[in-house]
């Protein structure tokens, strides 16, 4: 009994330790590459909610836990050129590409295209795989299994699904809701894996990334331009009961409103993801702020900070699941609003 | 700004893997699920509905045992009261036609005495009469020598006869 009480004080202070010698590592590394501006608080966010090149997990003494993503380039006339992030860190050149502030350059200024494996992008790759197991293992154990209840992992999804179309869809879409189906349970659990797995630490951030919501809210704009039926588009250029010398006015309005409901999707979860992240960000910074003018307030701060991050993640669990919902009862709310019938 | 700056890379390779996610998930997971799904609900409605109906059948044919039950009772307590009708009936007969008998019988048994009674009177007056005949005879063969009191007497004696006959 004693000797594990003692085993498990020996754990604690040793991770104590641990992570005080991260802490001060990680003000030693800020304060040495901002050497004039001392610590660099909107540096630090930035380069944590940013995409990169490389996935860097943390720096320990002289190790740096880094992995170096591959970099793919196209040129018109030069073709595709694939080389390792390495080769471009730390202000080197490779080939005439170098990187300044964060993005691929070429040295020349000439224009190409950016096709890199980013941190995002093989984040995203990381998630597809994930949903991929999970949801085709899932079905798998449907097969010859129709009329029995569902079991552990199962069970876990069936309500989520269930929920989707039954509370998702199927007020909705009504009779059309198997069509979208499959569209909006993609979103849905595409939207909350990726939100879940930015919140593990080291981890992108791919929700939060303005080009990921971008893509998301265009796929639901296509599909709600591309199923809207004759009803939908007679309200965006002959709305009933206006004046016809309106109808020009009307017509500019109804035509921005046709993106302007894609664009309020992908500022909306973009911006509810970034701001989850900034925020505890700057609860934990605030530890490396204080500690920068003494290093006992920095760590009466660490309290604070450790529980106020805490509570700031739990909420973030919570706006994962739902930024990824209302994401899709709004792809559906605007599907639905192109495919109903005019009596409604 | 940079922050709002949509990568070109990035959509690229989101829209690739999204619609890669979409196609796989929707033919090898979403498809199976939903169907499994629905006909997991149709089953169980079917159930429901089986059993729903069984339940009405079943109620039916209490219901309908309940009635076959009332008639047989029906039928009983009829054929009881008639059993007990009949019976009765057989018995008043059997007191009828025994009363019947003996009246009958107590009627003939009257019948004889009378007629013995009035054939014992008539052998009575036939033995009697010739009793009386034959004292008489004697008495006369006694007595009646001449001719003329035997007709005197043998008028009186027609007369006195006829006079009993009435």
């Amino acid at each position: 009994m004693i000797s594990k009480r003692f085993s498990i004080l020996c754990v604690l202070f040793f991770f104590f330790g641990f992570s005080n010698l991260l802490a001060s590592e990680a003000i030693q590394k800020e304060s040495t590459n901002q050497e004039e501006k001392g610590f660099d608080f909107g540096e630090l966010l930035m380069h944590h909610v940013k995409d990169a090149y490389e996935w860097h997990f943390f720096t320990l003494a002289n190790f740096d836990a880094t992995i170096y993503l591959p970099i793919i380039a196209y040129k018109n006339g030069e073709g595709f050129e694939v080389f390792s992030s390495r080769k471009v860190s730390d202000g080197n050149s490779y080939h005439g590409y170098e990187i300044e502030e964060g993005h691929l350059r070429r040295q020349d200024g000439s224009k190409f295209f950016d096709l890199s494996i980013t941190k995002v992008v093989a984040s995203i790759f990381i998630s597809a795989i994930l949903l991929l197991l999970i949801f085709i293992r899932v079905a798998r154990k449907y097969k010859g299994n129709e009329k029995k209840a569902p079991h552990g992992l199962q069970a876990f999804m069936e309500p989520l699904v269930l929920f989707i179309r039954d509370d998702v869809a199927k007020p909705i879409l009504g009779d059309k809701t198997y069509f979208y189906l499959p569209y909006l349970l993609s979103i849905f659990f595409f939207i909350w894996i990726n939100n879940m797995l930015g919140l593990l630490p080291g981890a992108a951030n791919v929700t939060g990334n303005i080009a990921i919501t971008c893509t998301l809210a265009i796929f639901t704009m296509i599909i709600v331009n591309v199923s809207g039926n004759k009803h939908y588009w007679l309200e965006i250029f002959l709305p009933p009961g206006i004046p016809l010398w309106l109808l020009p006015i009307m017509w500019i309005v109804e035509i921005m409103g046709i993106f302007t409901k894609p664009f309020a999707l992908m500022v909306r979860l973009f911006a509810n993801m970034i701001s989850g992240h900034m925020i505890i960000l700057s609860i934990i910074g605030l530890i490396f702020l204080f500690g920068e003018m003494s290093q006992g307030l920095g760590w009466g701060i660490a309290l604070f900070s450790v529980a106020m991050s805490t509570f700031m993640l739990s909420l973030d669990l919570l706006v994962a699941a739902l930024q990824a919902y209302i994401f899709t009862i709004l792809s559906a709310l605007f599907i639905g609003l192109a495919v109903q019938d005019a009596q409604h | 700004m940079d922050l709002l700056l949509p990568q070109f890379g990035l959509i690229f390779w989101t829209t690739i893997v999204f619609l890669l996610v979409l196609f796989l998930l929707s033919k090898y997971a979403w498809k199976p699920i939903i169907n499994a799904v629905r006909e997991r609900e149709n089953s169980i409605d079917e159930a429901l509905r089986t059993a729903e109906k069984v339940k009405e059948e079943m109620a039916a044919l209490s219901a309908d045992n309940e009635k076959l039950l009332q008639k047989a009772r029906e039928e009983r307590s009829k054929i009881l009261k008639a059993a007990k009708e009949n019976a009765d009936k057989i018995v008043a007969d059997a007191i009828e036609k025994a009363s019947d008998a003996a009246r009958k019988l107590a009627a003939d048994a009257k019948q004889d005495i009378d007629n013995q009674k009035q054939a014992a009177i008539a052998e009575l007056k036939i033995q009697s009469g010739k009793l009386a005949l034959n004292i008489a005879s004697k008495l006369l063969q006694k007595e009646l020598a001449g001719q003329a009191e035997q007709e005197s007497y043998m008028k009186k004696l027609i007369e006195d006869l006829d006079f009993n006959q009435n």
